[in-house]
């Protein structure tokens, strides 16, 4: 059985081109708000969406998406809230995912978790904070539900562990563009490329890139060698710069149908 | 019976690592330097002189006795970690980690602190290493604590204030594990507390296990028997489970963690993790956590800075969970009540946070009786705290 996720991957190979994979946390910038946000990306053309489960204490999140995810936990954003964006993002036609750190999903229930992703047409989970060491009962739970768990690798994962965390992966691997945490940065890391190329040795996955990809010429570079662009960040960036939510909102279409035309400069 | 962690650094059901693929790497460098280091002679000599010539090992025990009059005239020996070099127990896992630092080849340690010992500890170690020294402090710590962060300042470490989240110590290891993250290849996180991601939770123990090593000795020398109870403060749980460690072997002692109370367990602004939390995940290991019921860490309250955290290590989880050691809760006024006996009884002035065992030995040493012999870990000298307790007291400044 596969997910909408191993679909769009499939139908982007076919187009030789990278998709493009918008992430917004539940909850931001309110409630009804990140559902036009979905919206605008999917009116922009972003090909899939990473809803974020905003957590108190995101150590692998810089200043903006800690921004977010405060402004969401301030409204009382909880798991129903999720499950309702990632519904929203299926319904309007893409594939989405989640990203959590782990405590939410082992707070809610490991296998009840995954099963409520697939309930509203999820295809997979990011879990960024779950090493594999760890990841017993959350294998159980994805085969039973039938989603994807991506895990993160990062250019300090050695050699010998990459085969192992990649064995681990479905839907697509997620390579961590440089030792850091998300954020917009005036350069992609020079050892993203590198990396793709050794999770390539490894795995046929596809590989999507994330942190610090923020411009139209970033995504175009990324889509040169991955098969899959992460942009975050930018989006916060742009719904929090704006005087109110309508014109972020607007902001995010106009940035989203920029970046998905990068996605298809690539090759 | 003892409690011994896997390779994989799990204690039952709790501890193991939750943590960024990016620190694997480092964490596996440091489980394999600090494994190798427990076998090696130089390095052993070399902590055991650093202890003998610069903190101050063996710290002395003392016998509390007008104290202990208000205990039920149990006898109360205090184990001086108090006089150690820099003020607590935190310079002995300081220096251990300082010299794997070197060992590995890293020039750059980080740290978080809550009250400012370890910190302080963090930036000694790093002036007399030569180690390029950042501390991360709560906004709202680095207030309550001004005095620590003027020593740390003094000792050449910049001071980080935290502006996100609560402004406290958890925040402090965010902000700490994102420096990690960004700069792992040249900089060690020199963590103060036996919580984190394996190895710590092991690490730090080994190099606080010297403080129970000692005084079981040295309780022994005074009493001829080993102590009825012995009792800690509680926040992450590193001066409790050093001296703890030595005594799970002895089941006929019984083992106390006292945690902070805050207002009261009941009123939900206390930091007692395991008397009010429930299992979860927090800064890398698997422990008891206070948090609602999405899974968002809940903020802890104090008025002790290094008590004031909302998680516990994980091997003080295991030895609640199994019945080994006990954890009671102690409110702010129990444990200011505390304070101010120990300083106008035996002229020492605690920690506040070393104040709640001392408040948890009027508790327990009137229930066992004057044959009893209880040993508290004295873990910290107070005068980082004279402001917090002059302002508690009315003491016009």
């Amino acid at each position: 059985m596969t997910t909408p996720l191993d679909d769009l991957f499939v139908k982007v190979r076919a187009e030789n081109r990278a998709a493009l994979i918008a992430y917004i946390p539940a909850g931001f910038p309110s409630i009804d708000g990140c559902k036009k946000v979905i919206q605008a990306f999917v009116d922009g053309g972003v090909d899939a969406i990473e809803i974020g489960f905003p957590y108190s204490d995101p150590v692998m999140d810089g200043p903006t998406i800690q921004a977010a995810a405060d402004t969401s936990l301030a409204q009382g954003t909880g798991a129903q809230d999720v499950f309702d964006a990632l519904k929203a993002a299926t319904d309007a036609g893409v594939a989405a995912v989640v990203m959590t750190y782990w405590n939410p999903i082992e707070k809610y229930g490991v296998e009840k978790f995954a099963q409520s992703i697939a309930d509203n047409g999820g295809s997979g989970v990011i879990t960024p904070d779950l090493t594999i060491e760890e990841s017993s009962s959350w294998k159980q739970a994805v085969e039973k539900s039938g989603i994807n768990p991506i895990y993160v690798v990062a250019p300090s994962t050695s050699a010998s562990r990459l085969p192992q965390v990649t064995s681990r992966c479905g839907g697509f691997v997620y390579a961590a563009s440089l030792m850091g945490v998300t954020g917009t940065r005036a350069t992609v890391s020079s050892g993203a490329p590198d990396l793709v190329a050794r999770i390539r040795t490894t795995t046929d996955l596809p590989i999507a890139v994330g942190l610090g990809v923020s411009t139209r010429e970033q995504v175009k570079a990324v889509a040169g060698y991955a098969d899959g662009v992460i942009v975050g960040s930018a989006f916060i960036n742009a719904l929090l710069n704006a005087p109110n939510e309508e014109s972020g909102i607007a902001a995010v279409r106009t940035l989203a149908s920029e970046l998905a035309l990068g996605v298809r400069e690539g090759r | 019976m003892t409690t011994v962690d896997d390779l994989a650094g799990h204690f039952g059901p709790y501890g193991g690592r939750f943590v960024p693929e990016a620190l694997i790497g480092a964490l596996e460098e440091l489980d394999a330097a600090r494994i190798k280091a427990q076998t090696d002679s130089t390095f052993l000599e070399e902590l055991a002189q650093l202890h003998r010539t610069y903190s101050g090992r063996p710290s002395i025990i003392t016998e509390a006795k007008r104290f202990a009059e208000h205990a039920g005239g149990a006898r109360i020996i205090l184990k001086r970690e108090d006089l150690n070099h820099t003020g607590s127990h935190k310079i002995n896992n300081v220096l251990g980690q300082a010299l794997l630092t070197k060992r590995m080849g890293k020039k750059r340690i980080i740290a978080e602190t809550g009250a400012g010992q370890h910190g302080v500890a963090s930036a000694t170690a790093a002036a007399l290493m030569g180690l390029e020294c950042v501390v991360y402090m709560g906004e709202e710590d680095t207030k309550r604590q001004a005095l620590n962060v003027a020593r740390m300042k003094l000792l050449g470490a910049e001071v980080v204030p935290v502006t996100s989240g609560s402004r406290t110590l958890k925040d402090a290891i965010n902000e700490a594990m994102r420096d990690w993250v960004t700069n792992v290849e040249t900089t060690h996180y020199l963590l103060g507390t036996v919580a984190g991601p394996h190895p710590f939770p092991s690490m730090v123990r080994d190099f606080h296990k010297i403080i129970g090593e000692e005084a079981r000795e040295q309780v022994l020398e005074l009493t001829g028997r080993l102590p009825d109870a012995v009792l800690a403060c509680v926040g992450g749980g590193s001066n409790a489970i050093g001296i703890f460690h030595r005594f799970i072997s002895d089941t006929d002692v019984r083992l106390i963690g006292l945690e902070a109370a805050g207002d009261g367990v009941e009123t939900g602004r206390h930091a007692a993790t395991i008397t009010g939390g429930s299992p979860g995940v927090l800064h890398g290991n698997r422990t008891y956590v206070l948090q609602d019921e999405n899974g968002q860490t809940i903020e802890s309250h104090s008025i002790s800075a290094g008590l004031d955290y909302p998680g516990v290590g994980p091997e003080h989880a295991y030895l609640h969970d199994i019945g080994r050691a006990e954890y009671r809760a102690v409110t702010d006024a129990e444990a200011m009540h505390a304070f101010a006996l120990l300083c106008q009884t035996e002229g020492i002035i605690p920690a506040i946070e070393t104040a709640h065992a001392l408040a948890g030995a009027l508790q327990v040493g009137n229930e066992l009786g004057k044959d009893a012999i209880i040993l508290i870990n004295l873990s910290g000298r107070g005068d980082k705290d004279v402001q917090t307790a002059a302002q508690y007291f009315g003491i016009p400044l």
